[in-house]
């Protein structure tokens, strides 16, 4: 008796929704048991992680304000995925739309008008563009892997990020502790329940997917990204140009994260520290690929992993595992949707071996 | 297989609800909760160790009357927040934020609670609610130059550190002056490695500092690694924020070590007082927050005695560093001779002193 | 200058480089078999937990270096049986693993900070490393040996073996290698499951060699610094091996520059900010892919099918 894959006519639409649900649930039993195997209390971690956050009222604000840049990332990774363009840059955007907010910010001063935060919204969608420029330019141009160069880049990002706050953008007031001044009040953004700390980034979060869910499903373009990511030489003969979805596909991806990284700079930190980038451009690809690649998909899983995040944290209070170890939870969701991925496209079936070796 | 599955996805299920009842319903507890934000592993041996050796005392003088709370490998960054927040909805009456990057996070969540009060080491800012604490760690670095500039053959030091914030720029200043006491030629080589934890950075940069003509090095950056190459070696060095003589035997002249029990049991007591206020408290040697660990066998007996006077000079007053003259890296005389650095130019410090040798 | 000080500062500097160019060399064989694996990071944290916690129960770092291989190897199984049975996306089942390994690798060293475990000794007499110019070549750890002895025979098993050959094969031209009947899967697995284990043992040199003890992401990102040698040595072997020493070079002229070594005849040198020293080797990383890619002729490509999966069409 062996299993063998059988391909099916047509993906499975059941199969593309049952197996990120499936991948969840598998991932809490898994936990469970081998937190119980290594000596700490398994359900009573895996119930902080996957679900005090969902059942303490007073965590769900949290939930919402670190799902919104898991949302917004992601939504843009999912266009280049989607056409076959692998930026794994997301993260180095994300800081590089911080930090060209961060500029605009300071640039105008501590008395600038509130509406200054529209320009500094922008310059984050463009400051991440731009970053994402870099590879777009080298693939179309050199035809350089998108994949290493995106990756690189992070890395430099991160070192530009340490320089600009540890020199010409550090707060004159802030004894050389390598940030920049906190934003003046009127240059965060509105919070929109008062007494908590949900921002209008949330608001865009929540709005977004169905702007891109309009955009892929009605539209020309959309309809190009997915010719080009499924069938390449069709994509060819139909006139799209592969040049233009490289362009496309890494700039969205780059401005999505660049505009992730101004609101998360000015709704939640408020200044940009060196603890700035906190891994949300490397996370989102995992929420990319729990939601399918699909806009309201990327909605959902965006808040599934915020919540790993905060019952992370909430099991670093009550068991006291290492804030890390939310990361194998993460992990292990990914592990099984990237595996389950083949249920899509074949079928499983047992059959008997020929021969009589049983 | 799928019977065992099943019982414990139902025990998981059981409990959730259960917890969701635990979160409404009020604990029937009067003692006081005391929550402590920790940077680090409490077992680093060194930073969140000590705090959490602080955490300890408040436990053991008042364990009758209050319980503490800890969160371990608090990120400096924006996820502080919820957790500062979290230890205030489990009704924590004072919250300890153990770190500098935490003061931004401190305040906003003060804010939302204005019934709890909040301290929060290394930092400047203060509230109503919240109140500074630091520790004058230069105190100690004044005792290990003694040794150091007494102890070297070379005269050449070596100081690693990690940014150029007042903290240490205090102790590089504090080493290299007391080092110059004892061997006016004695220089001090610095390397901030922009970083306050990269173990194999650290080993790279001792070992540099080492081939530069050091033959004792200091470090200010958080783990042992640069004690564990000094002894490889067979040089000397200094712990840092705790005892680290289990890392480097023999290279462990002895350590400052961070004792916050005092100051925690003291703020604890004055929730329980109802005497809480917001202030900003700089103790030393004299409070005993910073002690000098045991010296090792290697330190000759003029050497402790003369170490020993520094630490008994601190605590009756007599001993100050920061007593001029002092010249800045460039020769020009920053304090004048006789006078004494105030606390707050102390804290804000941000020049080297001549004999120190860095880069910028 | 004087010997002894150069010859310090090139034990420095081979400390600084060792653990890089054994986790380089790991996967490079990986992506010379047609397979990326963004996974090296978490790989050498699980490596060099992996090899301190057997050290500390064994008391033996020889048997901590086979456990660090193993656990390197063990990580990488997780993502070889994702890309290589179920064809899954091998950028994402990479970072995964980086994640999962970070985690993980912090979850099982928390009962492990702050132990202390014996260390290696030296493999020569000692009087042979007395002398400077002697400790040259004989004042190292064990595993610096090691990783100078896999260069060679490396390229020699690339080169020259009919096992390598293979390799190679598969890596540029999987439908060709497996209508022949070699077995892409099956030499992808072993490929896969070398890059961990070198990569363990890159992880181990931090925990066990240069600075002995457990902390958490204690590689500090040297995973990421051995995907961009791989790429900055165009994979081949020897530039490996040149590249992770002029990568191991730089790391080691900042904190040289940083330490005032220069006095003030270099002023330059001294004002140029860490972060452009932290930056340089992916930099020059993006600047040599550009190379590769854009030219033919500079003797270095990347494996045809790279990153590609591999679905015979039967």
């Amino acid at each position: 008796m062996r299993l063998k894959l059988e391909k099916r006519p047509a993906p499975s639409t059941f199969m593309l929704i049952a197996t990120p649900i499936a991948s969840v649930l598998l991932t809490m039993l898994i936990g469970v048991i081998v937190f119980d195997a290594i000596g700490i209390a398994g359900e009573r971690a895996v119930i902080d992680i996957f679900l005090t956050p969902i059942l303490a009222s007073y965590k769900w604000q949290d939930v919402a304000v670190k799902a919104a840049p898991l949302i917004i990332i992601a939504l843009g990774l999912s266009i280049g995925n989607r056409a076959q363009i692998w930026n794994i840059g997301a993260e180095g955007q994300y800081v590089l739309g911080a930090l060209a907010a961060a500029g605009v910010g300071i640039a105008a001063g501590p008395d600038a008008s509130s509406l200054t935060l529209i320009p500094m919204i922008l310059a984050g969608i463009l400051g991440g563009a731009a970053w994402a420029a870099i590879p777009a330019f080298l693939k179309t141009r050199w035809d350089v892997n998108e994949i290493l160069s995106s990756l690189m880049l992070t890395y430099v990002s991160f070192q530009v990020l340490g320089y600009l706050v540890g020199g010409p953008w550090q707060d004159p007031n802030g004894r050389n502790f390598p940030a920049t001044a906190p934003l003046p009040e009127q240059l965060t953004l509105p919070i929109l329940f008062q007494g908590t700390t949900v921002h209008l980034g949330v608001a865009i979060a929540l709005i977004l997917p169905f702007v891109f869910w309009l955009v892929m499903s009605r539209s020309v373009f959309g309809f190009q990204i997915r010719v080009v990511g499924s069938a390449p030489h069709a994509a060819r003969h139909g006139g799209f140009d592969a040049k233009q979805t490289i362009w496309a596909a890494l700039l969205i991806g780059g401005g999505m994260a660049g505009l992730a990284g101004a609101l998360e700079f000015t709704g939640s930190l408020k200044a940009v520290n060196l603890g700035f980038p906190s891994g949300y451009g490397f996370t989102a690809i995992i929420v990319a690929f729990l939601g399918r690649l699909h806009p309201i998909g990327c909605l959902i899983a965006g808040f599934v992993l915020a919540v790993t995040y905060v019952g992370g944290q909430v099991a670093q209070t009550t068991v006291h595992i290492p804030n890390a170890t939310a990361g194998i939870f993460q992990a292990m969701m990914l592990f099984f949707i990237l595996a389950s991925d083949i249920l899509i496209r074949y079928r499983v079936r047992i059959v008997k071996a020929k021969g009589a070796h049983a | 297989m799928t019977t065992l599955n099943r019982r414990s996805l139902m025990k998981a299920a059981g409990a959730a609800a259960t917890l969701s009842l635990v979160g409404t319903a009020a604990r029937a507890e009067d003692k006081i909760k005391i929550g402590f934000i920790f940077l680090g592993p409490i077992g680093d041996y060194g930073w969140t160790w000590a705090h959490n050796k602080g955490r300890e005392a408040v436990d053991a003088a008042l364990g009758d009357k209050v319980e503490t709370l800890y969160v371990e490998n608090v990120a400096e960054d924006a996820s502080a927040i919820p957790l500062i927040r979290d230890l205030a909805n489990q009704g924590c009456k004072l919250i300890f934020t153990c770190s500098y990057g935490y003061m931004e996070q401190t305040l906003t969540v003060a804010k939302e609670f204005p019934d709890v009060k909040f301290e929060h080491c290394t930092g400047f800012k203060r509230a109503d609610n919240v109140a500074t604490y630091n520790s004058k760690f230069h105190e100690g670095r004044a005792v290990l130059g003694t040794i150091a500039g007494k102890m070297s053959k070379s005269g050449t030091l070596g100081y690693l550190g990690s940014y150029k914030v007042p903290e240490v720029v205090l102790g590089v200043n504090a080493f290299a002056l007391a080092a110059q006491k004892q061997n006016p030629a004695a220089t001090v080589k610095l390397v901030l490695i922009d970083s306050w934890f990269d173990p194999p950075k650290e080993a790279a940069a001792t070992e540099t500092l080492i081939n530069l003509g050091c033959d004792i090095v200091t470090t200010h950056t958080d783990s042992p690694g640069p004690l564990q190459i000094l002894e490889q070696k067979g040089l000397y060095g200094f712990g840092q924020g705790a005892d680290m003589s289990a890392f480097a035997p023999t290279a462990h002249l002895t350590a400052i070590e961070d004792i916050w029990g005092p100051y925690y049991v003291q703020r604890a007591q004055a929730i329980v007082d109802g005497t809480w206020s917001s202030t900003d408290t700089w103790d030393g040697m004299k409070e005993g927050t910073v002690v000098i660990a045991p010296y090792n066998a290697a330190v000759p007996a003029d050497v402790v005695a003369l170490a020993d006077a520094v630490q008994a000079g601190y605590k009756d007053g007599s001993y100050d560093i920061f007593t001029g003259p002092i010249f800045d890296q460039d020769g020009n005389e920053k304090v004048k001779a006789g006078e004494i650095m105030t606390l707050e130019q102390l804290a804000s410090i941000d020049w080297f002193v001549k004999g120190v040798e860095s880069a910028s | 200058m004087s010997p002894e000080f150069i010859i310090a500062a090139i034990v420095t500097i081979v400390g600084l480089t060792t653990p890089i160019l054994l986790a380089g060399l790991g996967e490079l064989v990986t992506e010379k078999s047609g397979v990326l694996n963004l996974g090296v990071e978490g790989m050498m944290l699980m490596g060099a937990i992996a090899g301190f916690a057997i050290t500390a129960f064994t008391f033996n770092p020889w048997l901590g270096v086979l456990g660090a291989a193993a656990g390197g190897a063990l990580s990488s199984m997780l993502f070889a049986v994702l890309v290589l049975q179920l064809n899954s996306n091998q950028v994402a089942t990479g970072l995964a693993l980086s994640i999962f390994g970070t985690g993980l690798s912090s979850l099982i060293g928390n009962a492990f900070t702050g132990r202390i475990v014996p260390q290696f000794g030296s493999i020569f007499p000692a009087a042979l490393a007395k002398d400077p110019i002697w400790k040259l070549v004989f004042g190292y750890s064990p595993l610096v040996y090691f990783a100078l002895a896999m260069i060679p025979l490396t390229a020699w098993f690339l080169k020259s073996t009919r096992a390598g050959l293979i390799l190679r094969a598969v890596g540029e031209n999987d439908h060709s290698a497996h209508s022949i009947g070699y077995s892409v899967t099956g030499v992808r697995y072993a490929a896969i499951a070398f890059g961990g284990a070198m990569a363990g043992i890159g992880g181990a040199y931090f925990s066990m060699v240069i600075t002995p003890m457990w902390a958490e992401k204690m590689t500090a990102g040297r995973g990421w610094i051995a995907l961009a040698l791989v790429v900055f040595a165009g994979w081949r072997t020897g530039r490996l091996l040149a590249g992770a020493y002029f990568f191991g070079f730089l790391m080691w002229l900042e904190l040289f520059a940083k330490a005032n070594g220069f006095g003030n005849s270099l002023p330059f040198l001294q004002d140029i900010p860490s972060q452009v020293w932290a930056a340089m080797p992916y930099v020059m990383t993006i600047a040599a892919l550009t190379l590769i890619s854009s030219r033919g002729n500079v003797g270095a490509s990347a494996p045809a099918c790279l990153g590609k999966p591999f679905l015979p069409s039967t």
